[in-house]
């Protein structure tokens, strides 16, 4: 039993988190991981609009623009990915 | 009774003397398999219908991957062209068979009606018949005399000894179920390369066939005349103790010196056998030799060879059977072999057939194994030689459903890996995987669906278009059946527009009409497979068939109707405006066919009907309405089945109203469908019983109930049961307000009559009887009296049937009785009630004591008569009865009088009970076991929790562990009831005994404890943080799991409570458990951790996983990134503002600011 259970519950429970964006494994590198907190940082101001209505007068735009930036900003929130070193 | 002086009658019986005879003779014959008939069940081909076995005459067309080749610039030989040339020439063959079958018939009837005609027949015809004879009676004579001089031919010894074609091989087999009695089951084998041994097998034998084995299975025997006598007992060769002696038994017999072997004299030849369609069985060294044919095990049974099936195969190991049967395909692992003088396929083909075998036959370890194995190198191995092992097992007709299973997963695993390498294999596997999809068996069909579904990913939907085409319009209605769902799993495997065109075009194919059958067959299943999947292409779909409404060929026609009343029914309640199109020829349809047509026709209109708008509906609801009237008297049992279903959907549609129903529909439906010759078909009856209830709907409960309420009465009892069940059914949705005072006469006294009168006692009459009694309310007061006298008469039956049944009546009884204020009559039935508590068969047992609860519940408990304190005594040894139902009964009884009057029953009564339900509390049944723990809070309770908890805690210490479970779930329900103070002192004491069970027991309790009690837990969480401190760090393991589920469940409990700081501790002492293991630890610490996110908050969880998620050590990060996962997946949006700063770590173009966040006002 404990075999079996070995090989479903905390596999599954990987398998079933590798599903969903956003989410990491023991091989993600910085620039991922920090991209993901980025788009889960514009996604949340975008999602709570008493925040989003604060940067639009902080930036003196209006919502409807500054959340089109936003969503602009999240194709690759921390500039395009770094360069991989050959190894 | 008897007369004195007839003999006493024997008090002791046995069976018959010829049974016991029979039996005996059977004991003595040899062979005789108890089980073979058994055995034959679970064989997939004796249990077929004819038509399922028709697969057993398909032919494979040979292979090609057609793009493959082209892409090579091969020629392309033996491709889609020569298979349509194929099935052209099939068709024709059996084009010019019927016709001669025709002309023979005509001939034949005319032959008779001359013969009818003319008393004696003509001279010539005489002397005709009389040539023939004596030409025959020559024919047998000299085939007499050769036999004859065969036998006694004295035969060498040191000649090879010649198989005798003539032999029928299967002959000893005769008795068996196998080969004989399913052969003769098969309808006439068509010759087909399935069935004939290739030529080149016959010439050169000693070659390796460059064919696979796939073309040579089991060469067929065509008896030759001279079988019978052949086969007289004296001259069996084959039978082991007939047999020719072979060298080996000779030498063995024979001295060694002083005998000479003589070489045959020059010019001799041995005997030629006769026929050579079966290679010459080679006579083997080492004795034990099987065949490579299907007759093989017959042979090495008759040769007495069979008993020693190998269970054990070099190289496989111990199998979990062995067939006679399996021994031809896996011949060539049955014998030691030097593998180093194998080539590398021979050693490839031998290694799958042991994995093969190992999968077939093997235990469920080894199987799993194999299985994986076969599929890791599927690729190695190669298409080729997979699937000329894999097919013909499969094809075997003594495969059996476990078997078939396997194979067919095994074909299923290889498919996937071997990807488009398949395309030359996909008419073969179609083939055999295709009569799948026809199965009675829901499973086979699962499996059929999916295999064909993968096999069209992976070979693409043009080279299976260019596969199945030849089969759309195959002479075999079998093979255009199969074909077409498998058509259907392709479409929806690669989606319906991908197949549109070339349905289209196959629905409007000139040159045959099977064509157009089968295209229109495809969008039929493809509409009961894929559901409302179709709707997106419905109107594609719809226009693809419509003209097949109007098609000169019938059957096409009524198709075509079958497939749009599945499309409707797919796509119900949406898409008739697709329909449209064939609205016309639908209405126009059912004016013109007749019979089976017709049939379809209403069919379609039945489904297409409640699509509608309710005017639309109305209006063609009248128009079919005649129809469907005219057919209320048919006498063809699908074509009443049909328009019972047609009246049901018109009646169900909105715009048909209930004057309609009543004034048009109502009398013809009642005349010809409530008969009592309804009742006697099961189908017919469920049909008829809907379809009125449906018709109840709108046109009311007194209009249907009156009309057949007087047929309760009726003589036949299954007529009575239909009548009782629409009844019902009516009553249970419509309710009893619009019954009036003489109907509700008719109706009570019918049912007590049916009630009364039934032989069988059946749910349908109690379900009834509770069911109006119910419905009716206050106003059966005027029946009571009959009612409950009926039942206490029945109560009293010596039938312990009718006994329960009253009782169950009882049971649904008591609330109306209550109602109607007749207390009287519900004590009177109490008091017989407790006296019959005697009851000797558990059923009925069980029913009564649910109705003396159900009395003691409407009634209440103090002026429940017998009184309480009588009643509970008498419960108390009931409660060791091992029936399901009496526990479960008298535990509800026992729980509602805790519950409600617990003071009526001395204290030392409830102790006793509280010892007995221990014992429940392992009951199998889960109500069981809810309504003891129940029953234990509810006397805790009434008692005061000391001297329960003291009984449960005590039970902590038995060696029982299911009891120890049980015990504690029970201390959990006291606390719950009695308030956690009473128990959470106790338990935390308990603790202290040194006593390993005893303490995870005490822990064990606690989980449940909290679990239960939820936010009360917050008062507690201080008094237990030491006890939790100890559990936690101590070097038990389970101690550890067991804690940490405490602290899940406290964590759940007072999140939001103000006990962070308690819970941050507990926190700290839980946190270096992510590091465990054993899988039900890691589980119970990670949802501890989770929980934790609840109590704390998900920032104090991050920055706790902060530290390791990138640690160097690959096994903490991978630790603390399932852990950031999961807290991630539970709070994504309120972890933005923990994120840590990390924009010093920014580097060239990658900037990692967060810059919304540093904005202000």
């Amino acid at each position: 039993m404990s075999s079996e259970l070995r090989y479903t519950a905390n596999t599954q429970l990987e398998h079933l988190h590798a599903r969903y964006t956003g989410t990491g494994h023991a091989d993600l590198t910085k620039y991922e991981w920090i991209t993901h907190q980025h788009r889960d940082s514009l996604a949340s101001i975008m999602g709570h609009p008493p925040l989003l209505s604060y940067l639009a007068i902080a930036d003196g735009e209006a919502m409807g623009r500054v959340r089109f930036e936003m969503t602009e900003r999240m194709l690759q929130p921390c500039g395009p990915p770094p360069r991989k070193d050959d190894d | 009774m008897s007369p004195t002086n007839s003999p006493r009658l024997v008090d002791s019986f046995t069976a018959p003397k010829e049974v016991l005879q029979e039996f005996a003779e059977l004991a003595e014959e040899d062979n005789v398999d108890p089980f073979a008939e058994t055995a034959s069940k679970r064989q997939i081909a004796a249990r077929q219908s004819d038509y399922h076995n028709r697969r057993f005459n398909r032919v494979a067309q040979d292979g090609v991957d057609v793009f493959k080749q082209v892409d090579e610039g091969a020629e392309v030989e033996g491709g889609y062209k020569d298979a349509m040339r194929l099935a052209r020439l099939e068709q024709e063959e059996a084009r010019v068979r019927r016709a001669i079958e025709e002309k023979e018939r005509k001939e034949r009837e005319e032959g008779k009606m001359k013969m009818d005609l003319d008393k004696t027949p003509p001279a010539a015809e005489l002397q005709d018949v009389a040539m023939e004879l004596a030409a025959a009676k020559e024919l047998a004579e000299a085939r007499e005399r050769e036999a004859a001089s065969g036998v006694k031919r004295k035969r060498r010894w040191d000649v090879t000894e010649p198989t005798d074609e003539n032999v029928d091989p299967n002959k000893p087999d005769q008795g068996e179920w196998s080969k004989d009695a399913l052969e003769a089951s098969a309808p006439k084998k068509r010759r087909s390369r399935w069935d004939a041994t290739p030529a080149e097998n016959i010439t050169a034998v000693g070659e390796t066939p460059k064919r696979s084995r796939w073309d040579q299975v089991a060469p067929v025997h065509e008896a030759p005349m001279t079988q019978i006598i052949m086969n007289a007992p004296g001259i069996m060769h084959d039978d082991k103790h007939n047999r020719y002696l072979t060298d080996e038994e000779l030498d063995a017999i024979l001295p060694s010196s002083g005998y000479v072997i003589v070489t045959p004299p020059p010019g001799y030849a041995p005997m030629v056998a006769p026929r050579k369609l079966m290679p010459p069985s080679v006579t083997e060294v080492g004795g034990f030799h099987i065949q490579e044919s299907s007759d093989a095990a017959a042979i090495a049974a008759a040769a007495g060879l069979a008993p020693e099936l190998p269970t054990e195969i070099p190289g496989v190991g111990n199998l979990a059977f062995f067939k006679p049967e399996d021994a031809q395909y896996f011949a060539k692992i049955l014998k030691e072999e030097d593998e180093t003088q194998l080539s590398v396929d021979e050693m490839k083909e031998r290694k799958i057939m042991r994995l093969l075998l190992k999968i077939k036959n093997g235990t469920p370890p080894v199987r799993k194994t194999a299985l994986r194995q076969i599929t890791d190198k599927a690729r190695e191995f190669g298409a080729g030689p997979l699937f000329d092992k894999i097919l013909p097992l499969l094809m075997e007709r003594t495969l059996e459903d476990q078997e078939r299973h396997l194979l067919v997963k095994v074909i299923d695993r290889v498919l996937y890996k071997l990807d488009d390498l398949v395309r030359p294999y996909v008419h073969k596997i179609l083939v055999v995987i295709e009569p799948l999809l026809i199965d009675e068996d829901y499973y086979a069909r699962v499996e059929g669906r999916e295999i064909i579904s993968n096999l069209a990913k992976a070979a693409g939907l043009a080279h299976m278009i260019s596969t199945m085409r030849p089969d759309i319009d195959h002479a075999d209605e079998y093979v255009r059946n199969t074909t077409a769902r498998a058509f259907s799993v392709v479409a929806s495997a690669l989606g319906i527009p991908a197949l549109l065109p070339f349905l289209k075009a196959v629905c409007r194919s000139k040159k045959s009409w099977q064509a157009r059958h089968t295209g229109v067959r495809i969008v039929q299943q493809i509409a009961i497979m894929m559901g409302c999947a179709v709707l997106p292409h419905l109107r594609s779909l719809v226009g693809c068939i419509a003209h097949g409404l109007t098609d000169e060929q019938q059957k096409v026609r009524t198709m075509t109707a079958l497939a749009i009343a599945a499309l409707a029914e797919a796509a119900a309640p949406y898409g008739i405006e697709s329909f449209d199109e064939v609205l016309r020829p639908l209405w126009l349809g059912i004016r013109q066919h007749r019979g089976k047509g017709l049939a379809a026709f209403l069919k379609a209109i039945g489904f297409i009907i409640p699509l509608m708008d309710p005017e639309y509906a109305s209006y063609y609801t009248k128009e079919v309405t005649v129809i469907l009237i005219r057919e209320f008297q048919t006498s063809d049992e699908e074509m009443k089945k049909i328009v019972l279903k047609v009246v049901k959907q018109c009646a169900a549609t909105e715009g048909v109203t209930a004057q309609y129903i009543k004034q048009d529909i109502l009398p013809d439906f009642f005349k010809s469908f409530w008969v009592r010759r309804m009742a006697l078909d099961r189908r017919n009856y469920r049909q008829v019983v809907e379809t009125t209830v449906e018709l109840a709907q709108k046109a009311g409960v007194a209009e249907i109930v009156g009309r057949i309420v007087n047929e309760l009465k009726d003589e036949a009892e299954p007529y009575r049961k239909m009548v009782m069940e629409t009844i019902t059914k009516v009553v249970a949705t419509l309710g009893a307000s619009d019954i009036d005072e003489r109907l509700e006469v008719r109706l009570v006294d019918g049912i007590i009559y049916s009630f009364q009168e039934q032989t069988t006692e059946d749910q349908v009459m109690l379900d009834g009887f509770g069911t109006v009694v119910n419905a009716l309310g206050i106003r059966v007061k005027p029946y009571l009296t009959q009612i409950v006298s009926t039942i206490l008469w029945r109560l009293n039956n010596k039938s312990a049937k009718v006994r329960q049944q009253a009782a169950d009546l009882t049971t649904r009884l008591a609330i109306v009785i209550k109602q109607c204020g007749e207390d009287q009559l519900l004590s009177k039935l109490g008091l017989v009630l407790f006296e019959q508590l005697g009851e000797e068969y558990p059923d009925t047992l069980g029913s009564i004591i649910a109705a003396e609860g159900a009395i003691a519940n409407v009634v209440g408990m103090t002026q429940m008569n017998p009184p309480v304190k009588d009643l509970l005594p008498r419960m108390t040894p009931i409660l060791r009865n091992r029936h399901e139902k009496v526990q479960e009964a008298s535990i509800n009884l026992i729980g509602r009088i805790a519950d409600r009057g617990a003071e009526f029953v001395p204290a030392r009564e409830w102790m006793r009970i509280c010892f007995e339900l221990l014992d429940l509390l392992k009951a199998h049944k889960k109500a069981i076991r809810r309504a003891a723990v129940n029953s234990f809070g509810y006397i805790a309770k009434s008692l005061g929790p000391q001297d329960v908890l003291s009984v449960l805690l005590t039970n902590l210490r038995v060696q029982e562990r299911q009891s120890r479970v049980c015990s504690t779930v029970a201390i959990a329900i006291v606390a719950e009831t009695c308030g956690p103070f009473t128990c959470i002192p106790a338990i935390l004491n308990e603790y202290r005994t040194a006593e390993l069970n005893v303490r995870t027991g005490c822990l064990k309790a606690l989980t449940f404890v909290f679990e239960y009690v939820g936010p009360q837990s917050a008062y507690y969480v201080d008094s237990v943080v030491t006890m939790l401190e100890d559990a936690l760090t101590d070097r038990d393991l389970v101690h550890r799991q067991t804690a940490s589920v405490i602290v899940k469940h406290l964590a759940l409990g007072c999140a939001g409570l103000g006990c962070e700081d308690t819970m941050l501790h507990l926190m700290n002492l839980v946190w270096p458990n992510c590091f465990e293991t054993s899988p039900h630890v890691i589980g119970a610490v990670m949802d501890a951790v989770e929980a934790m996110r609840l109590a704390l908050g998900p920032g104090v969880l991050l920055s706790y996983t902060l530290q390791g998620l990138f640690h160097p050590a690959r096994k903490v990060r991978e630790v603390y990134w399932r852990i950031y996962n999961s807290l991630y997946l539970g709070a994504a949006d309120s972890l933005v503002p923990f994120y840590p700063d990390l924009s010093e770590l920014s580097e060239g173009q990658n900037v990692y600011d967060r810059h919304p966040l540093q904005m202000f006002v």
